[in-house]
């Protein structure tokens, strides 16, 4: 089960310009490369996340930059693999009663339809969903994509 | 270790303390009059006869002193010594028009000096100890001060002055230094750096005592220093017109020792310049009993504070004031409300979840006043849900609003992002054209 948790890296941000540009700077320095990005805007303030190919490494960089930062688990599903898309994703869970904190979708490289979630109940959720035949990313995948 | 630096004027009765202050008072308000053309003005306007001031409860009829009287007579109007008697000059740098210049005779420097001798052997500093002085040297007080003080006691004094944060941990280490000197927000920046270094403050120096002032601070930020470091904190006071800094707590932690034998306090109201009753509120007035260059009579210092006249458990008999609350002139008015930025302090060190570095910016909108206090965000405090750092910053609001009576917006920066002062913090930004 533990392996198809991602480790997606969320960091704080005023909504000042020049923060993302800083941040793939120190990334493109290091070799590391951001699958998914978005950012959660709430009037001062911004929350980035990330799901990157090196996690961990990642998360050392930024906080050694001075960023308040830290690691989220987050699960990964392909969405074409998904009949019914995030709607269906969002039945299955809500029937046991697990919460979706947020979610939000990218395309990959390869084209793919890559969506992200947070949720109450990680461990139940990876159940879930695999008990409905959904499948999910993990961390190998992350580094393909 | 000495108990005290002087143990007859410490320990002395109060009535004979009372009695010594009569002496003084009156040859000092004679003395003022013969040689200063400025207190000779004042007292002729005021109506005073320096013949008749003779009792303490005479002080009151004598006419206050302003720091814009310093200002207004720039640069030595109000000297009562010819040039060729000084010693020193020190200058406070004005924020607003002339700084100020204080002149010290000889004798002005040794009651310094002594002044700070009795308060650093009250907390216990003296012969063995290494003084670091972080405080400027210069044209400020706070270096030489506490320098000459350190000395004194027969301490070893490291004059590092301020700045240049990674050599005062290098050298704290390496010298040894038993006892900081500088200011309190200083000294908690110096511990961030130390702990980035990989250096425990409370495990890798010798470091025992924390020698604090040139800045309001609270009771809370005290426990802060002293449980992150391992060290004995302790208040300073004094401000360059008085000479410098020159009194400090005791062991006791309990109030700030003012030498009634040099120094006369008085607390008012600061609107109707009345005299309050011991234990009340109010503004510090201090009239100097023992300096000769620039004499000060009933200088309204500007500070909030409280006397208290109890005896000491230490055994000294001499005044305390509480910690310096705030000062008249920091004190912003918000909506027809007095806001004191150490208030906004007290109530962020009782929330350990967010960090003590913060700024109150004020707008005028719409006519309106709009305070906002923005506030470091710190690793333990970050979620990355949106949500939880809204309810973080209306938990924040909701408890300045409940000690303020005033709504407040809390707005959680990237942390590193204030500015970090090497001596006094700036906290307030005032946009408000007035
Ligand atoms: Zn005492």
């Amino acid at each position: 089960m533990e392996d198809k948790i991602i480790k997606q890296i969320s960091l704080f941000a005023e909504n000042k310009p020049g923060r993302l540009a800083n941040i793939a700077s120190n990334f493109r320095k290091s070799g590391i490369n951001i699958r998914a990005f978005t950012i959660a805007e709430a009037g001062d303030f911004g929350i980035i996340r990330m799901v990157v190919d090196r996690p961990d490494d990642a998360h050392e960089l930024l906080h050694n930059a001075g960023f308040t930062v830290s690691e989220t688990n987050v699960l990964g599903v392909e969405m074409e693999d998904v009949p019914g898309g995030l709607g269906k994703i969002a039945d299955v869970l809500g029937e046991r009663s697990i919460n979706i904190d947020y979610a939000y979708a990218f395309v990959t490289k390869t084209e793919k339809a890559l969506l992200i979630l947070r949720v109450n109940d990680i461990e139940g959720a990876i159940l879930v969903l695999q008990g409905a035949g959904i499948r999910l990313v993990d961390m190998a995948d992350v580094q393909q994509i | 270790m000495r108990e005290y630096w002087n143990p007859w004027i410490e320990r002395m009765p109060v009535c004979e303390l009372e009695k010594i202050q009569e002496k003084k008072l009156s040859d000092l308000v004679n003395y003022v009059y013969r040689h200063s053309g400025f207190y000779r003005k004042r007292f002729d306007e005021a109506g005073v006869n320096p013949g008749e001031i003779k009792t303490l409860a005479d002080l009151k009829k004598l006419p206050f002193t302003y720091k814009s009287d310093l200002r207004d007579t720039y640069p030595t109007g109000m000297f009562c010594v010819p040039n060729e008697q000084l010693v020193r000059f020190h200058v406070s740098s004005g924020t607003t028009g002339k700084p100020t210049v204080v002149g010290y005779t000889q004798n002005d420097i040794d009651v310094w000096t002594t002044s700070l001798a009795r308060a650093m052997t009250s907390i216990g500093v003296g012969r063995g100890d290494i003084v670091q002085v972080g405080y400027g040297y210069g044209l400020f007080t706070g270096g030489l001060g506490a320098h000459y003080g350190a000395e004194e006691v027969g301490a070893t004094v490291l004059p590092v002055s301020s700045g240049n944060t990674e050599r005062q941990i290098e050298l704290m280490q390496d010298l040894g230094s038993t006892v900081i000197a500088c200011t309190p927000s200083y000294f908690l920046f110096m511990n961030e750096v130390a702990n980035n270094l990989g250096i425990s403050i409370k495990d890798n120096t010798q470091m025992r005592v924390g020698i604090f002032g040139a800045e309001p601070w609270t009771e809370e930020m005290r426990k802060r220093i002293e449980e992150s470091t391992g060290i004995k904190a302790y208040d300073i006071y004094g401000t360059s017109e008085l000479s410098g800094p020159l009194f400090t707590e005791c062991m006791y932690q309990d109030g700030i020792h003012v030498w009634a034998d040099q120094f006369l306090i008085e607390i008012i109201d600061p609107v109707t310049g009345e005299q309050l009753p011991d234990g009340e509120r109010g503004e510090l007035v201090i009239t100097t009993l023992a300096k000769e260059a620039l004499p000060l009579i009933r200088y309204r210092i500007g500070d909030i504070t409280v006397i208290n006249r109890d005896e000491c458990r230490c055994g000294r008999t001499h005044p305390r004031i509480m910690r310096v609350l705030g000062r008249v002139d920091d004190m912003l008015i918000i909506r027809g409300i007095n806001v004191f930025p150490g208030q906004i302090e007290a109530v962020l060190m009782k929330m350990p979840e967010v960090g003590g570095h913060f700024m109150i910016v004020v707008d005028r909108v719409n006519e309106l006043d709009v305070m906002k206090v923005q506030i470091e965000m710190t690793d333990e405090a970050f979620s990355d849900k949106v949500n939880d750092i809204m309810a973080l910053e209306a938990k924040v609001a909701s408890a300045m609003k409940h000690v303020l009576n005033l709504a407040v917006k809390v707005e959680l920066v990237e942390k590193g992002s204030l500015p970090r002062s090497m001596g006094k913090a700036k906290r307030v930004i005032d946009n408000r054209k007035l």
